[in-house]
């Protein structure tokens, strides 16, 4: 049950980040823990005790195999998340350019 | 079991800590590697090769890709003050009495929630294995795949991985038009 609480906490850490930051990077930052927090609760819900790595050995000996429809579903979820992570760098970058700050503060008050 | 997974969790909460108040752009960037590196950790104690192998190859782009971003970007406005207070103006007004109770209310729901969802789980390490069951006890016959995890990705959920695919392609296409520099005259 801790391990549960310790990931919710790590979420909201990331919450904090995206919530309080001004500065676009550290935004990108909080919201990369937030998706690293989900892939580590589902990956944990999936373990069962004294279970082994879901790969089928020749051996004929009944095991026990860690659930592997999560572990398929974060396998999908973390190259999502690298393709959202790298559009929203790209967006910083951008921004940038045009108005040579990361602080989201001074490009609200810039216009055009 | 659980309490090495918690340590480690723990090291990701500082890690993520520091990486948010740090006053470099650079040491944010590589104290966010800690978080990314530790889930590797995590993932190979809760048996999932796969997802280790992947997400050490993810982190890692990411990193890269981060310190390309602040590579040739100045740091100095990290270290102005965060709370700027204007003169004349009391600490309490009604913007930050709304903020403040905007934030208990959100948390608390948030742990509603949390608690809610964690009563229907089993207690960690227990699962009981329901939709996979099939997975495990006919999927190396029917994928010929020995390693259930690719078996299940690219067979019976053929389809998330296609939807994967296009995402990634959309946002190689969404990066190629934000990043072009100038249209056609």
């Amino acid at each position: 049950m801790i391990v549960y609480l310790m990931c919710f906490i790590l979420f909201l850490t990331g919450m904090y980040g995206v919530l309080s930051q001004r500065n676009l990077i550290k935004i990108v930052i909080g919201l990369s823990v937030m998706e690293i927090s989900i892939f580590l609760f589902m990956a944990l819900i999936g373990y069962i005790d004294a279970g082994v790595a879901p790969i089928v050995t020749q051996t004929g000996e009944q095991l026990i195999y860690v659930d592997p429809l999560p572990q398929a579903m974060v396998l999908t979820a973390i190259v999502i998340g690298l393709a959202t992570n790298a559009m929203l760098l790209a967006i910083a970058i951008r921004l940038y350019k045009k108005y040579k700050t990361f602080d989201v503060r001074k490009i609200n008050q810039l216009k055009g | 079991m659980e309490v090495i997974i918690s340590v480690i969790i723990g090291f990701m909460i500082i890690g993520a800590i520091f990486a948010l108040n740090a006053k470099d752009l650079l040491s944010a960037v590589i104290a966010c590697g800690i978080v990314g590196y530790g889930l590797v950790i995590c993932f190979l104690l809760l048996k999932a090769p796969d997802l280790a192998i992947v997400q050490i190859v993810v982190e890692t782009i990411t990193l890269i890709f981060m310190v390309a971003v602040i590579l040739d970007s100045s740091s100095k406005e990290l270290n102005e003050k965060r709370w700027t207070h204007l003169e004349g103006t009391s600490y309490i007004n009604t913007r930050f009495v709304v903020n403040i109770t905007t934030v208990i209310v959100f948390a608390g729901l948030l742990l509603f929630f949390f608690s809610q969802a964690i009563d229907v789980l089993a207690p960690f390490g227990q699962h009981v294995t329901r939709m996979s069951t099939a997975y495990i006890e006919n999927g190396a016959n029917q994928t010929g795949s020995a390693n259930l995890v690719t078996g299940i990705l690219f067979d019976f959920r053929g389809y998330d991985t296609l939807g994967e695919a296009t995402i990634l392609f959309t946002a190689v296409i969404g990066i190629l038009t934000i990043l072009r520099l100038k249209g056609k005259q």
